[in-house]
């Protein structure tokens, strides 16, 4: 009766209604596109480095709720942090997303684990990761990351997820 | 298992015997998420019958070897049993002759057929190809890779706010180099019928011929080829109760036979040296290699099945859901229907103000409600009318008032969620 729930916990519903750091930045040191031509998600993600820490972040987009949602909380999780924190996070974020790894075994989830449900839903894992596959190809300076490309986060996870 | 369906009391009794149809397709009484499956995706295929079913089964344990080759009896059977499926096909779309009738592995492949067989002869540097915003990728595509080979251009036919065509439009696009034209019967996307006789008259008086998408309108409406007049006419199988991977393309003869082959191999070919090879006869000259023999066959069956239960029933029945869940939808506050053509068939194209289509199909799914989520493979219908995608609920004849109820509640829960 209720199995959505799982998926669109309260937390997430709040995200997508009032996404975090919502916008672009003026010129930022980092950014890159994330596309899934699938279904159509779009996402841009915006951050200035300052040394090796991730300062102001940003994002926009038009996408449904679980990748909205998810690139809200991934701004709110990775700001401030190092560079080298927010790609472990992400590392983290895409072995729990894919089923990769259970969440007792991550130990920088915290909060994104609202997220765990979509492992089970084979179809919506990609609207979950796209913004952390985007944040990634941003901080190594990839101009442009899909889904689909050779870069498919599901064929090749980024690390050793 | 129980069906929880009842029969129609929402509306006049329709007719289809709903019930009776029902429960010759097995799929229908599977539960998705602890719920009664509500199957609206039949625009993207629809579910076999257990009679089509039980023919491929037929075909595979007691009929099966390769046609038009060996002289033993099992070749033979198989030979004779794929000959027969396209004779139930030509009568099917009443073709004149079934050798007008093509195996494909589906619209796509008819359409590329005659991009390579016919376009890649015909048309030249200058010419103009003309096609509606409504077009399947499947219809843009290849004319785009052909525009793009010889220098050609391509015309499109826009529509109104209500996703009709604009005919004067479409008619003023013509000129001396108008070379050909490709409009789709039934848009998948938005469900308008396009007035193609009228299109294909029009298209006839300047001498260009004219090549029909009938993926959306043969399982849901009588097509008559020779009525209509048209060129070509391709379909997909498995829209139409038949299996995936087998499609028809019909052509008339007279182009088939001026035009060149699309694909080389066996079966197309009367005698082959390295010198020469001298090309068989239509349709064969379009079905080279081992077709896929089942397919055919299984389509043949489904053909069979459907004018059974009669195609002007089926259009009838699928009319009345149409009506029912468009009064019912169009009623919803904060739901809005994408396509409302006067004239159309059982699709229904819609958005939710705040949600977006992926989260509607996955809240729906929930619930048992298949959708279809997405741009439908027709990204300038997403455009023209400012969506990023829709949700798409599509009907077959088996559809029944109580599952347009599930959707409607479905709809209603999605709202709930994210209110």
């Amino acid at each position: 009766m209720s199995d959505y729930k799982a998926l669109y916990q309260e937390v997430i519903l709040d995200h997508n209604k009032k996404p975090r750091n919502y916008g672009t930045l003026e010129h930022p040191t980092h950014h890159a596109d994330g596309r899934n031509p699938l279904c159509g998600d779009h996402i841009e993600v915006a951050l200035n480095l300052e040394g090796e820490n991730i300062g102001a972040i940003a994002f926009q987009g038009e996408s449904c709720a679980i990748c909205k949602a998810s690139a809200s909380m991934m701004t709110t999780a990775v700001k401030g942090k190092t560079r080298a924190d927010a790609e472990e996070i992400t590392q983290e974020f895409l072995a729990m997303a894919t089923g990769k790894r259970d969440l007792g075994s991550l130990s920088h989830i915290g909060r994104l684990s609202v997220f765990a449900g979509v492992r089970d839903l084979p179809t919506r894992v990609k609207c979950a990761i796209l913004p952390w596959h985007t944040l990634h190809a941003a901080l190594n300076a990839v101009e442009s990351t899909s889904t689909e490309a050779e870069n498919d986060p599901m064929q090749a996870p980024i690390g050793d997820a | 298992m129980n069906d929880t369906h009842t029969a129609p009391q929402t509306q006049a009794a329709s007719a289809c015997d709903v019930e009776r149809i029902r429960a010759d397709f097995p799929i229908l009484k599977l539960e998705i998420n602890g719920k009664p499956l509500v199957y609206l995706d039949n625009a993207a295929s629809s579910q076999m019958p257990q009679q089509v079913i039980d023919r491929l089964v037929r075909y595979r344990t007691t009929q099966h070897a390769n046609v038009n080759r060996a002289v033993h009896t099992l070749s033979e059977i198989a030979t004779n049993e794929f000959e027969e499926a396209r004779r139930k096909l030509q009568h099917f779309i009443n073709a004149r002759e079934e050798r007008e009738v093509i195996f494909t592995s589906g619209t796509t492949d008819s359409i590329n057929l005659v991009m390579h067989g016919y376009g890649r002869k015909f048309i030249k540097a200058g010419d103009e190809i003309i096609l509606t915003t409504l077009e399947h990728h499947a219809n843009i595509v290849p004319w785009q890779m052909l525009a793009e080979e010889k220098g050609a251009t391509i015309r499109v036919v826009p529509v109104n706010d209500a996703g009709e065509l604009l005919i004067d439009e479409y008619e003023k696009l013509f000129n001396e180099r108008t070379k050909f034209v490709g409009v789709m019967h039934v848009s998948n996307a938005l469900g308008t019928i396009n007035p193609i006789k009228q299109m294909i008259a029009f298209a006839h008086a300047h001498g260009v011929p004219v090549l029909i998408d009938g993926a959306q309108a043969v399982p849901h409406m009588k097509v008559d080829v020779q009525d209509l007049d048209c060129d070509f006419y391709a379909f997909s199988g498995h829209k139409l109760c038949g299996p995936t991977g087998i499609g028809i393309l019909y052509g008339k003869a007279a182009l088939l036979e001026r035009m060149q082959p699309f694909k080389g191999g066996g079966d197309m070919i009367l005698s082959v040296t390295f010198e020469k090879t001298t090309y068989n006869t239509i349709p064969h000259k379009f079905e080279a290699g081992t077709p896929h023999i089942a397919g055919a066959i299984g389509l043949g069956a489904a053909v069979d099945y459907l004018s059974e239960i009669g195609m002007d029933a089926i259009a009838a029945h699928e009319h009345a859901l149409l009506d029912y869940a468009t009064a019912q939808m169009s009623q919803m506050r904060g739901v809005r229907i994408i396509g409302t053509a006067k004239n159309k068939a059982a699709v229904i194209s819609f958005a939710i103000d705040g949600v977006h289509p992926h989260d509607i199909g996955t809240l729906l799914n929930q619930d048992g409600v298949a959708v279809r989520t997405g741009h439908h493979c027709a990204q300038p219908v997403m455009q023209r009318f400012c969506v990023p995608a829709t949700s798409r609920a599509s009907f077959a004849f088996y559809n029944t008032m109580a599952e347009v109820d599930s959707l409607v509640a479905g709809i209603r829960n999605v709202q709930k969620v994210f209110a």
